[in-house]
This record gives structure tokens, sequence and C-alpha cells, in this order.
């Protein structure tokens, strides 16, 4: 009984705070919180987060770290506008941008296994300052605005569902982005061969090796898969703010690690399940509009960012510590 | 026909004689002693025969044929298994998973252009595999990290022989565990022969040795220091045959 009750708050503990958060900020806000324009617009903010994070998952379930994600977003986000701008078709322009994640998530997999650096925190180390400085120097610093509707269509716009003035219902078409990024990232990880892989590679590397799994081939995966999220993350930022300026994402990649880390993975790979990581997202994005809608001050978020991180963690401890006092 | 043949086997690292004209050979359904001081080159000769070293002389042959195999990978296809000391398995996979890591069962969907895992096909061999080998769980999606070293122990052994293993080389597989488990790793390992699994055992631990093996085969500074039936030898020979007074020391009667 005891095991199942704390089986129970073992996977859906998480899910509880986001219920408790929500009550919370209902009670206090019950005028803004809750409103159909409000819940929009916290979709659109938090998607980008939510595909960096999703990314992040993936390689922290390797027991890997990915710091380029802010800087390879800025990139993806800046190519895009740039090609766009100098007339290259629309499907192009959104290729190279994808492309650019595709490139730095190789580059970070082969530093990895090919230079076999010894921390993936150094080859994504490097990879962030090479990806803002490549931002920089191709748009000389300054911000790209102006982009055709067909690339705005992910970042901006909104599909509706029914009714009209306050009671006007519309899905952006980034959370729908995120979703469909969330269930096919899912899948792979609960159902397929390469998602087992990834857990086992997570959990005991060795082992995995011994088993016969290739595991360069996995980290490649990993830092691919979050390489083209981040660039994802960098189209939607394109769509939503209709430009593509060189300080995006800036400390981005510390907010997906963030969230990751509320969400119940653990930073030794192996733990962790995409539910939680998107609830993580949830919990940040909620964090922030609540302060925002109480008028607490972006300093004082962070603060209180940061005791929320320290919280989840700690909590996560305490988890773990149970099961290994009743063993021994 | 012998299960494995090993026959004057010579490797070297460099200046350093890892094996001499080491042989060895094992019946299907035999549990065979491996033992010897460190550097002796028990671990050398096996992975020898798992493939991991090529030797530079000698020969291996697997039921009847002589094999050359170029790494773990090949030997562990004709069935040649190796069960690790520190057990080799990912605590946060549940069993069934550890049992097919890296051999997962998948099933066509949506076509056959995408294969998904097949759980209910894996959950169903490893529950029947532990059965028939006598482990007992109370489920096969019990998380690794919760078990204990013995149970740990025994589910290494049962992937190990999941596929059609024909050779099951265990590394000091009782090492690392509690006394009371000890025990029940034996009575696995015994279990093995009953399916004509032949076993090779690397200890330290004597007494286990004598307890599980049929014959036990001793080694020495890279050179075959002898053989002998478990039921016709005492400890105390092997001992002496271990650290070479066999020849020098009159085997004293306990």
């Amino acid at each position: 009984m005891r095991e199942t009750l704390r089986g129970l708050l073992d996977r859906y503990g998480i899910v509880l705070a986001l219920l408790l958060m929500i009550a919370v900020l209902t009670i206090l806000q019950p005028e803004y919180f809750p409103s159909v324009g409000n819940i929009t617009n916290i979709a659109r903010q938090i998607s980008v987060n939510a595909l960096l994070a999703l990314g992040e998952f993936l390689v922290i379930l390797t027991a890997g770290i990915d710091l380029s994600v802010g800087s390879v977003m800025a990139l993806s986000m800046v190519t895009l506008a740039l090609l766009s701008h100098n007339g290259l078709p629309d499907i192009l322009a959104l290729g190279a941008a994808l492309g650019v994640g595709l490139i730095f998530g190789l580059l970070n997999g082969w530093g990895l296994t090919k230079l076999r650096l010894p921390h993936p925190f150094i080859v994504t180390l490097a990879t962030l300052n090479i990806a803002r400085g490549i931002t920089y120097l191709i748009s000389q610093g300054v911000p790209i605005s102006g982009l055709p509707p067909a690339l705005r269509f992910f970042g901006s716009y909104d599909i509706y569902l029914s009714g009209t003035g306050d009671r006007r219902i519309v899905v952006p078409v980034s959370l729908l982005v995120v979703l469909v990024a969330y269930v096919l990232v899912g899948l792979l990880l609960v159902r397929s061969r390469t998602g087992r892989h990834i857990y086992a590679v997570g959990g005991n590397a060795q082992a995995a090796r011994f088993a016969g799994i290739n595991v360069d081939r996995i980290l490649n995966i990993v830092y691919i898969l979050c390489g083209l999220l981040a660039a994802m993350a960098g189209v939607l930022m394109a769509g939503r703010t209709n430009s593509g300026y060189p300080n995006a994402g800036l400390q981005a990649e510390l907010d997906a690690i963030a969230a990751v880390i509320i969400g119940g993975a653990s930073f030794f790979g192996g733990r962790g399940t995409v539910i939680g990581t998107f609830v993580g997202v949830l919990i940040m994005g909620l964090l922030r509009n609540g302060l925002n809608l109480m008028n607490v001050s972006a300093f004082w978020q962070m603060v209180v960012i940061g005791v929320v991180i320290l919280l989840a963690v700690y909590v996560d401890v305490l988890r773990q510590r149970v099961p290994q006092q009743q063993r021994s | 026909m012998p299960a494995v043949e090993m026959k004057s086997i010579c490797k070297s690292f460099g200046p350093v004689r890892a094996l001499d004209h080491v042989s060895l050979s094992l019946d299907p359904g035999e549990v065979l002693g491996l033992v010897g001081d460190n550097a002796a080159g028990k671990s050398t000769l096996m992975k020898v025969l798992t493939g991991a070293y090529f030797p530079d002389a000698g020969t291996v042959r697997f039921e009847g044929r002589e094999v050359r195999w170029r790494d773990p990978h090949e030997s562990r296809q004709a069935g040649v298994e190796m069960v690790y000391q520190d057990f080799a398995l990912a605590g946060n996979l549940d069993i069934t998973a550890n049992i097919f890591m890296g051999r997962e069962h998948t099933q066509p969907v949506l076509g056959s252009s995408l294969r998904l895992l097949d759980e209910r096909t894996m959950e169903a061999s490893a529950r029947e595999l532990l059965d028939r080998l006598k482990i007992q769980v109370k489920s096969v999606r019990l998380k690794v990290e919760n078990l204990s070293g013995g149970q740990r122990q025994a589910v290494a052994i049962a992937r190990a022989t999941a596929f059609q293993a024909k050779v099951v080389i265990m590394d000091e597989p009782t090492a690392a565990l509690a006394v009371k488990e000890v025990g029940k790793v034996l009575e696995i390992i015994r279990g093995l022969k009953e399916h004509g699994i032949a076993v090779i055992i690397i200890s330290h631990r004597m007494q286990d040795v004598f307890q599980v093996s049929d014959r036990i085969a001793v080694l020495r500074q890279g050179r075959n220091a002898g053989e002998r039936l478990t039921k016709q030898t005492t400890m105390d020979e092997i001992v002496a045959m271990i650290v070479g007074a066999a020849d020098s020391v009159p085997v004293p009667v306990a």
C-alpha cells in the first residue's frame, strides 16, 4: 500500500505541484490568470522553451548536457531571416534554418564520439560560442526584421476554434508544433528500440556497450535531435517576433536545463519522462506568467526560479534516499 | 564433442607473455572452474575465447569447428556469453528490458516501415526464462536497481542464457554477493547444466568453485598448471597448484 502511494507520488508528484500552482494563481488572480487570452499567451510563450527543453531532455537522459541550444536557436533564426531577405524561397530558407540545427547537432555528437572530448560540457561550450559568434558575424549584430507570412506561420499563427471577443478560443500553431514534437519524441523513447537504448546508455553506458548497443550512434542521435529542436525553436521565435535578432536565446540553455530538472529528469542520466519535462516547462511558464501578473520584477523572478530548482531537486534527493535506506 | 576446445593458445602484450601455450576444453553441460593467481592469465584466456583478443598462436574450436572471432559480437552470435563481475545491468531499466538489452524484439506497425518494441513478447519470454532457471522475482517489470545483489546476478545470468547460449563465462559471479545469496546463485549455475549449457567460472572463492564445478583448471603465470576433477581433489591441492607448490610440498592431510 505504502509502496503504491510512493509510486504515485513518484510519478505524479510534479503534476500535483503544477495543479497546486494553477489553483493558487487562479485564487490570487481570478480575473486575469484563467482567462482565455492569458492561457493562449502562456501557450505561445512556453513554446520556445518547450522545444529547447525537449532536446535538452534527450541529451540529459544520456547523462550529457547541451549548452549550445540557445546559440543554435539564434543562428537558425538569423539564418532564416537573412536568407529570406536575400530572396531565397521560403522552403529553402526554412530548410537552411533547420540545417543549422542538424550541423551543430552533428558537431556536438562528433566532438564527443569522434574527437573523444572528455565531457559534453566542453564540446557544447565550444559550439555555444561558435554558433553565437557566427550569428553576430552574419547579422553584423543587428536584428533583421520582416518575414514573409509563410515563415511566420509556425511562430505566430493561431487556429480559430470558436467564439468571438473575449471568448474567442484559438490554438497557436506553435503549441501544435510543440505537442507534435513531444508526442513523437515520447513515442521514440517509450516504444522504439532507439529510445530503449537511449535509456540504457543513460543508465549504464558500459552495460549498454557490452550488450552490443552502438553507444556512439545513440549519442549522435540525441545531439542531432537536440540541435534540430533548437533550430525549430528558432523558427518559432522568428515567426513570433517577425525577425531574426542576434541576441535571441541568450542563456536560453539554462532555462531549458532548469525545466528538465524541475520536470524530474536525473542529471546523471537514464531517468525522466517527456511528460515530466513538459510539466517542468509549464511550471516555469506559469511561474513567470503568475509573477508578471502580480507585478513581481524580473529580477525577483530569477530568484524565485532559482529557489524552485533547488526545491525540485531536493525533493528528488529525498525520494531517491528512501529506497536506498530500505535496501541496506 | 567438446563445446569449446582451445589448443596451445599464445598471447603477448609487448614483452609480456600473458598466455604461453595454454589449452582448455569444455564439454556441453559441464561446469569448469578456472582458477589462478592474479595475472595468471584467466581473463586473457577468456578474452581470447570471446574474441575480444585475437591469439598470437593456437586454435579455438567451438562445437568442433575452428573459429576466428574478431570481436565479442561474433562469439555472442555463435552462443558464447559473458557475465561480468559488476553485472553490467542498467539499474534504471526493468528486468525485461535488461534481459533484452541490445536485442529487443520489435513488431511492425502501420505496414512494415515502422517497427516498435514488442513488450508483450519480451515480457512473456522473460517470465518463461526466469521460471525455467527457477529465479523468483515478484514481477519482470521491477527495476533492476530495486533488486538485491543476488537477484541482479540472477538476472545477469538469465540474460546470458536468453539467446541459445551454449557457453557462459562468469567472472567472479559470487564476489559481490551477500553470503546468504551465494547459495542461490550457485544453484542457478548448477541449473544451467540441465539445459546443456557449459559454464566457465572464474572465481577466487574456492569454496564456491568446489561447490559448483565438475572440473577445475589451474593457470599459473600464463601456463597450464594442471587440471583436476572436483570430486577427486582438495582445496589444499588446488591452492598448492595455484601458488606453484604442488611438486615440492606434500599435500597435507586435512
